[in-house]
């Protein structure tokens, strides 16, 4: 083979190699943004700002989200459809928590109509509403506090 | 382990969303693959003055053939799997295949010359390549859920440290190589148990760290700030340094009991996100490593091999090995000297210990920068299925399991450079071997039912799950909608 040949398919083939490296990397990126099993902090982007503009029809503000405030979990954020979320040490909690304070099945958020219920499930150490312990369900509004163990948790839109 | 966990994929948006599961890009990395492959081993015949014909195509072509099979059943398997894992894979796989094709060239011709028989090694590797996707097809399609392995813990625990200390019980005829008492020979057939027990071991300590987290997160007295755990609670690190040390004095294999005690160490810190453990870990390993070096001559050897190799390079068992390999690298530089033109088989053990170095010369640092990137990219991959997944069970073993690859790599790479004293490892999917291919696709295929589990939405995944954890866990705490 020519010698320029040589050195031409030289350097091609490093650049291959580097190339698929490199769409290996835009799938990575592509993928961070995809829907995945774990919803981890993404910057309050503009996108999340459009989203109850675009449903805005449906009359106040609905929570939409779940953001712990306080804690180890501190800045997780879970997004919100109307299934229950389960809240302890279990592990297939909705929001798995790992403090000393929380029971195995401390507390659950519930959907009522168009109202989200926090109960106490039995634990030790009880489950707070702003201030108020909470012994029977009670109506969750947006921006008051849970308190569970050490972590804090609210509801935002 | 705190895992905020999301039972909802996409925000609000209905129950029959459905997620991509990106098993075309997939099939486009491998086809990527296959063409830098194929352009590979174009490059390694033109240089080695070998006629080019259309064959090379069709080997090209023969390859993505096989690894479509492979993606096929993970599109009907394991379809919310990880894109990236099989190509990467696939890469490196060829990428090793054409080095060993490369090596036996250089070989054979030498061969001719002085007259020798030579049996190429390459087609061999192409088996082994082909019986490890077969496995590799087997895992998928026999474990449907990797939760189901916590069963099989103890037996999967029993069964590894047998097949680790299984060579060392054999004598030496059976499972002696160049030093290394890691084989089980049957007649011309050689497998090593020890890069399967690897695996066995993984999934026996991710269950047993599973059931007894909170022994290790109970915390024990404050002393300089720092908690330190409770002195009987140190039992499982003590049991994982002795069974490193044990089959270290057994089989004489650095690099497994590196590996197996890494392995333990890894999974503890992610079991219990206390660094503490890594330190607590690292002092008997320490201790260890000062032992061995005054008990053992190969090890006293293999430091200075590392420290100086020209300065043992002449004598048995010195610095040859790791001199050579660095003459390699250094003759690569930063380009390479291309694929075919340089020298690899110089080196010895080229094609299974020292692959990082034959690679390192025909494609330089850049070449080899990229291959670690792969690898990376590997275990990235792997990391990120374990830290999705919703159970902790396949957090530690997916963890793990990356984490293995990783160790690997680096173990091997870091001794061929003399970054570290060189032990005797394979490269996963690189080396040639049939044990090390066989154990690598069987890890990868579990790497691939976690990250499939890790993006699979729930709706698909809960019923069955609910199934088989009502008894457990709903019988006593289900609640009751009361009337508001």
């Amino acid at each position: 083979m020519p010698e320029l040949v040589v050195q031409l398919t030289r350097a091609g083939f490093l650049a291959l190699l580097w190339l698929f490296v490199l769409a290996a990397l835009r799938v990575v990126r592509s993928d961070l943004y995809a829907a995945s099993g774990v919803r981890t902090e993404l910057p309050p982007s503009k996108r999340d700002k459009k989203q109850p503009k675009s449903r805005g029809g449906g009359g106040g503000k609905q929570p939409r989200q779940l953001i712990v405030t306080h804690g180890a979990l501190a800045g997780t954020r879970i997004a919100l459809d109307d299934r229950p979320i389960l809240i302890g040490r279990a592990d297939d909690s909705t929001l798995v928590l790992d403090d000393d304070y929380a029971s195995t099945r401390h507390a659950r958020l519930s959907m009522r109509g168009s109202d989200w219920y926090v109960e106490d499930l039995g634990s030790t150490n009880g489950t707070y509403l702003d201030r108020a312990k909470v012994t029977a369900p009670l109506r969750v509004p947006l921006g008051v506090p849970i308190r569970i163990g050490k972590t804090v948790i609210e509801l935002r839109p | 382990m705190s895992s905020p966990v999301d039972t909802s994929p996409g925000t609000g948006s209905g129950p029959t969303r459905k997620l991509p599961t990106r098993r075309g890009t997939e099939l486009l990395m491998l086809a990527f693959a296959t063409v830098i492959i194929t352009f590979a081993l174009m490059l390694v015949d033109a240089n080695q003055g070998q006629e080019l014909t259309l064959s090379i195509v069709w080997y090209g072509l023969s390859y993505l053939g096989v690894f479509t099979v492979a993606h096929v059943a993970v599109r009907y398997f394991a379809p919310y799997a990880d894109p990236l894992i099989l190509p990467c894979v696939a890469l490196l796989n060829g990428i090793g295949l054409v080095m060993i094709y490369r090596i036996d060239l250089a070989s054979a011709e030498r061969a001719a010359q002085q007259d020798i028989a030579f049996t190429p090694d390459a087609p061999r590797q192409v088996l082994w390549t082909v019986i490890a996707l077969a496995l590799f097809l087997a895992v998928l399609v026999l474990i449907k859920d990797h939760r189901t392995l916590t069963r099989y813990a103890y037996t999967c625990g029993l069964i590894g440290f047998f097949a680790l200390a299984l060579p060392g019980l054999l004598p030496a005829s059976v499972s002696e190589v160049n030093g290394a008492k890691v084989w089980v020979r049957i007649g011309p057939l050689g497998l090593q148990p020890g890069e399967f027990a690897k695996i066995l071991l993984l999934i026996f300590f991710a269950a047993f760290l599973v059931s007894k987290r909170d022994l290790f997160m109970s915390a024990g007295k404050r002393v300089l700030g720092i908690e330190w755990p409770r002195p009987r609670d140190l039992g499982p690190i003590v049991l994982a340094t002795g069974a490193a040390l044990a089959i270290f004095v057994l089989l004489k294999d650095l690099g497994q009991a590196l590996l197996l005690f890494g392995m333990v160490l890894m999974l503890i810190y992610v079991a219990t996100e206390r660094a503490i453990w890594i330190f607590v870990g690292l002092v008997p390993f320490a201790a260890g490593c000062v032992i061995a070096y005054n008990l053992f001559t190969h090890v006293q050897q293999r430091t200075r091999n590392w420290l100086d190799p020209l300065a043992t390079y002449d004598e048995a068992g010195g610095g040859y090995q790791n001199a050579q390999a660095l003459f390699g690298l250094g003759t690569g530089g930063v380009a390479g000297t291309g694929l075919g033109a340089g020298r690899p088989e110089m080196v010895p053990l080229s094609k299974t210990d020292f692959i990082a170095a034959a690679i390192g010369e025909e494609i330089g640092f850049i070449g080899l920068a990229s291959v670690l990137m792969v690898y990376l990219i590997l275990a990235m991959r792997g990391m990120r299925g374990a830290l999705a997944v919703r159970d902790t069970f396949g957090k530690l073993l997916g963890g793990g399991l990356a984490f293995a690859i990783t160790m690997q790599v680096f173990v091997v790479v870091g001794g061929v450079t003399s970054l570290i004293p060189m032990t005797g490892m394979t490269a996963p999917f690189l080396s040639y071997g049939g044990s090390s291919l066989l154990a690598n696709y069987i890890l990868v295929a579990l790497l691939l039912r976690i990250s499939d589990a890790a993006r699979r939405p729930q709706q698909g995944a809960r019923p069955r799950a609910e199934q088989q954890r009502t008894p457990l866990s709903d019988t006593g705490t289900v609640m009751v909608e009361r009337p508001s």
